[in-house]
């Protein structure tokens, strides 16, 4: 690139960053401040300095939440990546039934979080939801309230449901825009269906599959409405994902200082997640473009 | 002001901050600049590197903090340091 960056157009953003001030920066350099005092209420703090950021590091409540965090992330990535490329290959190019799937398959992305965490906290239930009633009456024990397992599935479950349409309907925006000339030189040269996908068809959606995995990780990262309605974060501590044990600690024990030491370092992995997800995705339009 | 519950050291801070951007707006207006790529394969200007230098920084004193856990102060020259990387070879 040899044109210089102009950057004065920033300027233009100055009554948005105005809002986000009252909505975001103030609020966080309140919790900037909080990090660094004790309060019993009433308005009163008192110096602490680092202790709640030291308290933290070395809590092995965070470090545990942080793992189930990554945990959950890592498996939902490696189930609706998968199945959202396979749903994606199978749909109709063209005609009625691609616009009969889109729609149905954007369904799920219209629903509200909570509304989806409620359906499912019903589905799930052994005595009137149909997934936990049938489940049970098939002699397979299944109770998200008391077992791990069960908890762990029925949240993985939800998040797949719920998102897996958004990988699907990236995937298959990135397979429609690739030209026919691309098959047809693979059908003379009579390659397999699988040299035609791994050849042809998933270095062309690259790009669109790079957003929706740092879409998903990053969203699946702060998730909190869905599990905290279906599970509260139990049984026990089972599901006490990072941001459903940052709410406990803030609201629930009112700890504010660590709470809001735990929330910058949240923080700061979530700022460097998205510098991660920005860049990559810049230069990705700059390769391409 | 007393709901935000400030203290010296966190004004002092936001201070040094705020300063940084402003001195890194008023040299982006005044000496416009090519972007460049570093080391890191990726494009960035003067901005993206001092961003680059912040959040590194940020969890330069968070490891400092669990792993040596004494004389934070120090964690602040190895940022330096770090800067002075950053700004170099990125």
């Amino acid at each position: 690139m040899e044109k210089t960056v102009n950057q004065k157009a920033w300027f233009l953003v100055l009554p948005v960053l105005l809002l986000v001030a009252f909505s975001a920066v103030i609020p966080l350099m309140t919790v900037v401040n909080y990090s660094v005092q004790d309060t019993f209420g009433n308005n009163q703090f008192f110096w602490a300095g680092l202790e709640w950021f030291r308290e933290m590091l070395s809590s092995e409540r965070m470090w545990d939440a942080l793992g189930r965090q990554l945990m959950f992330s890592g498996i939902i990535l490696a189930i609706e990546v998968p199945l959202g490329i396979f749903v994606a290959l199978n749909m109709p190019k063209s005609g009625f039934w691609a616009s009969f799937c889109l729609v149905l398959m954007s369904l799920p992305l219209l629903i509200p979080w909570n509304v989806v965490g409620t359906i499912w906290q019903i589905f799930g239930r052994v005595d009137i939801g149909l997934l936990g009633y049938t489940l049970d009456k098939l002699g397979i024990n299944y109770n998200y309230t008391q077992d791990t397992i069960a908890a762990w599935v029925t949240i993985v479950v939800m998040d797949v449901w719920h998102w897996t349409s958004l990988v699907a309907l990236l995937a298959y925006a990135g397979l429609k825009s690739i030209p026919d000339a691309y098959y047809q030189a693979a059908k003379i040269d009579q390659a397999s269906r699988w040299k035609v996908f791994r050849f042809i068809e998933l270095p062309k959606m690259m790009g669109v599959l790079m957003i929706a995995i740092l879409l998903r990780f990053m969203d699946s990262f702060m998730i909190y409405t869905e599990p905290f309605v279906v599970t509260g974060g139990g049984p026990g501590n089972a599901t006490t994902l990072l941001s459903i044990d940052l709410v406990k600690m803030a609201l629930g024990q009112f700890d504010l200082g660590p709470a809001a030491a735990f929330s910058i370092m949240y923080f700061l992995v979530i700022l460097l997640i998205s510098w991660v997800f920005y860049t990559v995705m810049t230069n990705l339009d700059k390769r391409e473009g | 002001m007393d709901w935000m519950a400030w203290t010296v050291p966190t004004a002092i801070f936001f201070a040094v901050i705020a300063t940084l951007l402003i001195t890194f707006t008023v040299l982006a207006i005044k000496f416009p600049e090519t972007p460049r790529t570093g080391i890191l394969r990726i494009e960035t200007t003067r901005g993206d590197r001092l961003f680059i230098t912040l959040l590194g920084s940020a969890f330069i004193n968070l490891a400092w903090l669990g792993l040596v856990g004494a004389s934070q102060p120090y964690a602040l020259i190895l940022c330096l340091i770090y800067a002075a990387a950053v700004f170099r070879w990125v």
